[in-house]
């Protein structure tokens, strides 16, 4: 016969504290949230920053222009090449230098392949942090093709350090279009098998759907930008909003999903990757002959001014501010970085989930630390 | 909107309001600190102005004066403007929140207060983010001394 328990005083929960990180498997770095939960859920999350911050804008303010390039892929290495390019499109822009057309359609191609790798390594992390290992594995073996391709362009996998301001640092490596070609079409038979792996999984399913809800409201007040907010329906992809480089004469949707969670932002950024491969297909065979750099000044002086260029990195709009008063070097250089304004919202979007929930809702940001801390 | 009439729609509220586009690709304008609170709410909640969406909120030392430039755009009618609030108290630097209009400024303005030391008046959560808690000074200001070289030259 089953016993019958009768509980007279139900227990009593209260609300404590405990710290997740600054050495956190899940976080990807050092970054401390301070969590306040009762029981299973999450009452606050306090963000905790400074871990890996090395002040880059303050070090900026002593350095050339040529050398500020360098210090930028160090904040968001996943995107390395891209905040290269952001840098040296504020320089281009403020000396009104026309750089050639086919430094243009170089920069674009390998920013797609730095988008692509950056969302294979998110794809992998995320199915490890919410118990999937299998994904890293596919993840990397794929990604290392691309990396593959960086380091005979410049000789760097991951920080590249390509672009100078003027154009390139050198010329693309004679292999580069038809390694290029030959690892789009593998990739593109081994896309459909991340969707068969983790996209159709019910576990992966029930962990993500519903979870870490944001609405567009939310997302435009907390100032998301990039697939975070674009699995809200925020339309903030600035390739189309204000296209640079080569972006205006490719053609690509933006994929935007606006259920808000965390199954949409990983959507999101699956279909990305789809729309990527097609930008890199319609200008892989078109790259223009000519120049892969115009000449500048060995010692680059901008004029007075204040300067703000965009770009859209893997993880959304990185701003760069640049206030010159004529000098050698910039008078305060601002990054706007798409990390830490997305981390703004991660207090609002976890409250009232469970503390497993934060690792799924987390991954989905796809936060890279130094790019909050810079 | 042109920048044109978003200057003429905002220099209506107050004379004390001064814009310029020179050197810059955005409308520019300089807000006295303490007409900022209000200013800021009617920037978003004027129909045809509708200015939602911060997009970036820097931090600056004039040397002179400080200053936090916010840059402003509006997710549905496409326009930018930028916005600068000064304070010349160096020892008591203080500029009203805008945490509770945009509330990406709450973790942009805990920055700006670890590195420039302004403080932000209501601001729900004015901590150390960054620094640790026992650090002297201000490092992005302009006359931060630097003892140590943390800094590379």
């Amino acid at each position: 016969m089953q016993q019958e328990y009768i509980v007279k005083d139900p227990f009593k929960t209260e609300e404590y504290m405990i710290n997740m990180g600054p050495q956190h498997p899940a976080t990807h770095g050092v970054l401390r949230l301070v969590l306040t939960i009762d029981g299973e859920i999450i009452k606050k999350v306090e963000p905790d920053l400074g871990y890996i911050h090395r002040s880059i804008e303050k070090m900026c303010e002593y350095d050339t222009y040529q050398q500020i390039v360098h210090l930028t892929d160090r904040m968001d290495y996943l995107s390395s090449h891209i905040n290269n390019e952001a840098v040296c499109l504020t320089v281009e822009k403020a000396l009104e230098l026309e750089v050639p057309e086919r430094v243009k359609v170089i920069r674009t191609i390998i920013g797609e392949l730095t988008r692509l790798a950056s969302h294979q390594l998110w794809w992998g992390v995320f199915g490890m942090d919410i118990g999937g290992l299998t994904t890293y594995f596919y993840a990397f073996r794929d990604r290392e093709l691309i990396n593959d391709i960086f380091e005979e362009t410049c000789g760097a996998r991951l920080t590249m350090n390509y672009n100078i301001p003027g154009g390139l640092m050198f010329d693309i490596h004679p292999n580069f279009v038809n390694r290029t070609k030959a690892f789009i079409k593998h990739f593109k038979t081994k896309l459909p098998e991340y969707d068969q792996l983790l996209t159709g999984n019910i576990i992966f399913e029930k962990r993500t759907k519903g979870v870490g809800v944001i609405s567009k409201e939310d997302a435009i007040s907390f100032g998301l930008t990039g697939p975070t907010a674009r699995g809200s329906g925020l339309v903030s992809d600035i390739r189309i909003s204000h296209p640079y480089s080569a972006y205006d004469r490719v053609k690509f949707n933006e994929v935007l999903f606006t259920e808000g969670d965390t199954w949409a932002r990983y959507k999101v950024r699956i279909q990305e990757m789809w729309e990527s491969i097609s930008i890199i297909e319609q200008l892989i065979d078109n790259i223009p002959e000519g120049d892969f750099k115009v000449p500048t000044k060995a010692v680059i002086k901008l004029p007075k001014g204040e300067f703000y260029q965009r770009v859209e990195t893997a993880r959304g709009e990185l701003g760069v501010y640049i206030n010159s008063d004529g000098n050698k070097n910039p008078y305060r250089v601002k990054f706007r970085s798409p990390g830490f304004s997305n981390l703004s919202i991660l207090d609002h979007a976890a409250r009232g989930s469970k503390l497993g929930d934060l690792v799924a809702i987390m991954a989905s940001f796809d936060l890279v630390i130094p790019d909050i801390d810079r | 909107m042109t920048n044109l009439e978003l200057q003429n729609t905002i220099a209506a509220w107050s004379d004390q309001i001064t814009f310029t586009e020179e050197a810059t690709e955005f409308l520019t304008a300089q807000v006295p600190a303490a007409e900022w609170h209000e200013i800021a709410l009617q920037l978003k909640s004027t129909p045809e102005l509708h200015f939602d969406y911060l997009f970036c909120e820097t931090g600056i030392d004039y040397g002179t004066d400080l200053g936090v430039i916010y840059h402003l755009r509006s997710t549905d009618l496409k326009h930018e403007m930028v916005v600068k609030v000064n304070t010349s108290d160096r020892e008591n630097a203080r500029i009203d929140t805008v945490c509770d209009i945009w509330r990406t400024a709450e973790l942009h303005e805990r920055e700006i207060h670890d590195l420039f030391g302004i403080e932000f008046n209501n601001h729900p959560n004015m901590q150390v983010l960054i620094l640790p808690e026992n650090w002297v000074g201000f490092p992005l200001r302009k006359d931060y001394s630097d003892p140590v070289n943390m800094i590379i030259r």
